[in-house]
């Protein structure tokens, strides 16, 4: 499975939202109805799957599904 | 059916007095108890008590103050019961004297293990809580933590801190049908209060309307009370237990 969608699952198993939701331009908040605490869950959740760590720093640009994946890949951890 | 069945609790400090008490109600009612203490062989009674109502206990020792062993202690509690329902932070000292001759390691060993602990073992339980979307967090707070005492700055400020914490705790968990309450015991009779002097004991006693010191099990009723599915709508909130010492 390749980043974007393991980026993709985790994103629908946390906000319990639909696949096709989950688009790149998708925002967190705005669209995807989470609120600041799941945000917080969501970023815990990727630096569990990609061993990452993510300071808070970067973590409060990671706005929309395509910051994420930009952002993972960018890190080097593209699968 | 008892109150608590098919819950599992963790309590800190059950080694004696409050948090022993806490426990064996806790147990009573059904709960599985994993308990808590600074030395394993401190809570070989409190263990014994647990599995004598019939229940599961697991014993841990940890220092509250210690964040690797706090968190080893919640995964082993979370491994063994699959879940944590119930977190009673119980575990405190203190280090009484007054300001004047107050050391900073009286001031730092308190706030460590009252609030520190209180810190480290509601984060560690958080992010199993919220992916259960359920849980509750009864703390141990004190009514020196609300009214302040002579002789008791770095314990009263730690308690403070407790309650504080708590609120906060409620608030940022709530969506997450996690609640956080605190119990401000009064003078409750337990090894930490027979340390007292006896005038001090005395003056106590003159404070207290219904005229008599608490027990281990008035404070442990309560907690039971805010643990459970009976109080599903109080978060956030400070109870006394302290015999009308203080009335607001």
């Amino acid at each position: 499975m390749g980043l974007e969608d393991k980026v993709k699952e985790i994103i629908v198993d946390k906000l319990g939202v639909n696949a096709e939701q989950v688009t790149p331009e998708a925002s967190f908040i705005e669209d995807l109805g989470a609120d600041s605490l799941d945000t917080v869950e969501l970023v815990m959740a990727f630096e569990e799957e990609f061993g990452a760590e993510i300071p808070d720093s970067d973590a409060e640009k990671l706005t929309t599904v395509g910051a994420v994946n930009d952002y993972l890949k960018e890190k080097g951890f593209d699968a | 059916m008892a109150r608590l069945t098919g819950k599992t609790a963790l309590v800190t400090g059950a080694a004696r007095g409050i948090g022993q008490a806490i426990a064996l109600t806790l147990a009573k009612e059904g709960a599985d108890v994993a308990v808590c203490d600074v030395e394993r062989d401190w809570l070989k009674e409190t263990e014994d008590g647990i599995t004598a109502q019939g229940r599961n206990a697991l014993a841990c020792a940890a220092d509250v103050t210690q964040a690797d062993q706090v968190n080893a202690a919640v995964k082993t509690v979370v491994d063994e019961f699959g879940r944590i329902d119930i977190l009673v932070n119980n575990a405190g000292i203190t280090r009484d004297t007054f300001l004047v001759r107050m050391s900073d390691s009286d001031w730092d060993d308190v706030l460590n293990v009252n609030l520190r602990g209180t810190f480290l073992f509601t984060r560690a339980v958080t992010r199993p809580m919220m992916r259960a979307k359920s849980g509750t967090i009864v703390n141990i707070a004190s009514i020196i933590g609300v009214i302040g005492n002579a002789g008791q700055a770095n314990y009263a400020a730690s308690k403070a801190g407790v309650i504080a914490l708590t609120r906060s705790t409620a608030k940022e968990l709530a969506s997450r049908n996690i609640r956080a309450n605190a119990v401000a015991p009064g003078f409750i009779q337990t090894k930490m209060t027979e340390a007292l002097s006896p005038e001090v004991q005395q003056q106590m006693m003159q404070a207290i309307p219904m005229a008599r010191f608490g027990t281990p099990q008035d404070v442990a009723n309560v907690v039971l009370f805010l643990a459970g599915d009976e109080s599903a709508f109080v978060t956030g909130q400070v109870i006394n237990i302290c015999g009308g010492m203080v009335t607001a």
